[in-house]
């Protein structure tokens, strides 16, 4: 980690870590709220540093697509996109995940459905861990809640990527992108070379070598018995990523009656409203879930023998709750407290659905 | 003199290059395919790019590509292989890299990578096959069929009126300046299949000097679409497919 401290928005922080990461390629398409990512990555021109290439797609089907071209040659790829631009890149996510091709997608996410708000929103939760595109994968998800985490999470997200072989995505919101914080880059990384490539990646289209036979990247297989063989492969991966990739924060759990469940912004106000809360003699605390998949449902199982109830704040109608629910398989009640349409809750809305919904 | 002492490399003239496998091809007695299929093939031997090459497999017919030629392959999604060529030659500038495609990948659905990735002037080579219907999925209408021409989703014939006309795609990809070579050719005379290795090969030479986007555009055959024999194919894709698809270069400079 750098000692130098920058000030920047979450959006270029994830650009500056990319570089640093040793990324080999961007393909991205400029959409609100996160387009500082492909202007900072072309205003820092890695490519006469680094080597690194960074490419404006003529849409998001490209863009996502080059990320599959640039994963099956093992190289560091990915892209960003908002909502509406992310929801284009889910064909290409579905043919990563069944082609088994590690890359990094962020999405900064706005109020949707359809063309909908610029402002920040969660809504696209269920889109990203409950598949988003067509057939049986996980996607790994990581949900920052500093510009800090923002850049931390370029280098996570591609080393789970490439230790499970498995698209990552960065699933973030326009707060997270926009504001402005100091943070600690990463140090540089020198990229990999091809043959550094080849001994990781014995798989990556490299050109064949005569010590090998044809490497051939592809999610097809006609054979139906050949195919639930390769669904049974991925789903026993996914168990693995689910034993040993859980990441969460507990805040001020310990003595904790009640648990508020909030990740990324939303998990940021809930902070204040817990503080809130706690001068008023509410014992509360806050599990945030940085992986919202794999999820921590294990820990939530373990609070549900501790506290009376249990609320999710979110930036949407209420899709966490549903894993919530899940995880605790109705020891105590769970309830969801939401904004929509791009409207950030505040600590006074979050403290008084909590008085309302949950101590009774 | 028996047979042994005649079956010997001295006297070996023609042969199946080294980089095609034994696989057994999935392709219609007749079809084009597995003609293009040896002319790639040969052509990566004698350029020697045997490790240099990636090649880029279209949804289509040729989705099993991969099956047949020795090399590193990536499977794309329907239309998108320009978008994978792209990043994968930019990532990998000393390689070679080309995509294979058909009308439908290359002129319906991937239309905007096809353009796109012309004007851009990826220094990748396309092959072309263009059979004026889709083969994989039963014989429906292409972006190239022909005005009039019967598919199983224009039973009646391609009506112009409402179902469009035979998109010249070579000609809108040959006014771009990223664009090298556009070139038009066919697999169904000896003199043919040589002329067509030639252009594969400037193509793939291309590709490695960084000329810029390479088009070689196969009009070809589908005697199962078509229902017609292989003989009556070539001579229907003479009769009705050369005037709308005149061979020849379109763009080689």
């Amino acid at each position: 980690m750098s000692e130098a401290i920058s000030l920047m928005k979450g959006n270029e922080a994830i650009a500056h870590a990319a570089i640093r990461y040793g990324v080999d390629g961007y393909f991205g398409y400029p959409i609100t709220p996160q387009s500082e990512i492909i202007e900072t990555l072309m205003a820092e021109a890695p490519w006469n540093t680094t080597g690194m290439v960074v490419l404006q797609a003529e849409s998001e089907v490209a863009a996502i697509n080059m990320v599959y071209g640039g994963a099956a040659c093992g190289k560091y790829s990915m892209t960003s996109s908002s909502s509406p631009g992310v929801s284009l890149k889910q064909e290409g996510i579905s043919y990563m995940a069944g082609a088994e091709l590690p890359c990094l997608i962020v999405n900064v996410m706005r109020g949707g459905p359809g063309l909908g708000t610029i402002q920040p929103s969660q809504a696209d939760y269920f889109q990203t861990v409950k598949g988003g595109g067509h057939g049986d994968y996980k996607l790994i998800t990581l949900a920052p809640n500093s510009v800090q985490e923002m850049a931390d999470f370029v280098g996570l997200g591609f080393d789970l990527a490439f230790k499970y072989r498995n698209p990552a995505m960065i699933l973030t919101d326009g707060v997270i992108g926009q504001m402005m914080e100091k943070v600690k880059l990463p140090d540089f990384k020198p990229r990999r070379t091809e043959q550094e490539i080849r001994v990781q990646c014995p798989w990556a289209t490299l050109g064949k070598t005569p010590d090998r036979g044809p490497n051939i990247i592809t999610s097809l297989e006609l054979d139906s018995a050949s195919m639930e063989k390769n669904n049974l492969r991925f789903q026993a991966k996914y168990r693995q990523v689910e034993a040993n990739e859980v990441r969460y924060e507990e805040i001020k759990c310990d003595d904790a009656d009640y648990i508020i469940v909030a990740f990324g912004s939303a998990a940021r106000i809930c902070l204040k409203a817990i503080e809130m809360a706690r001068e008023e003699g509410i014992k509360v605390g806050l599990i945030r879930p940085i992986t919202l998949w794999p999820f921590p449902s294990k820990i939530l199982f373990e609070y549900a023998d501790k506290v009376k109830g249990m609320l999710t704040v979110e930036l949407n109608a209420g899709q966490m709750v549903e894993d919530v629910r899940l995880s605790v398989n109705g020891k105590v009640p769970v309830e969801h407290y939401g904004r929509l349409g791009g409207i950030v809750p505040t600590p006074d809305g979050v403290l008084e659905a909590l008085k309302d919904k949950i101590v009774k | 003199m028996n047979k042994n002492d005649i079956v010997c490399p001295e006297n070996l003239i023609y042969g199946k290059p080294d980089l095609m496998n034994n696989n057994h091809m999935h392709y219609c007695p007749g079809c084009s395919h597995g003609v293009v299929h040896k002319l790639i093939a040969e052509v990566i031997e004698e350029l020697g790019l045997q490790e240099k090459t990636i090649g880029i497999a279209p949804v289509g017919c040729a989705v099993f590509a991969y099956n047949y030629l020795d090399i590193d392959w990536q499977e794309a999604a329907h239309g998108r292989a320009p978008a994978l060529a792209t990043a994968t030659k930019r990532l990998l500038p000393d390689k070679m890299v080309f995509t294979y495609q058909g009308d439908g990948d290359l002129a319906a659905i991937g239309t905007a990578e096809t353009i796109h990735t012309a004007n851009r002037g990826e220094n990748i080579a396309i092959i072309f096959i263009n059979n004026a219907i889709y083969g994989m999925t039963g014989g429906q209408m292409a972006p190239t069929t022909l005005a009039d021409m019967k598919t199983s989703t224009s039973p009646y014939g391609r009506d112009i009126q409402t179902m469009g006309r035979p998109l010249k795609i070579l000609d809108m990809l040959a006014q771009l300046d990223g664009v090298c070579l556009a070139t038009r050719t066919s697999v169904h005379t000896a003199a043919a299949v040589k002329k067509t290795k030639r252009l594969i090969k400037l193509a793939f030479e291309n590709s490695m000097a960084g000329k810029g986007t390479s088009i070689v555009e196969v009009v070809s055959t589908c005697n199962s679409g078509w229902k017609m024999t292989p003989a009556q194919s070539n001579d229907w894709m003479v009769e009705n497919m050369f005037p709308v698809f005149p061979i020849g270069d379109l763009k080689n400079v």
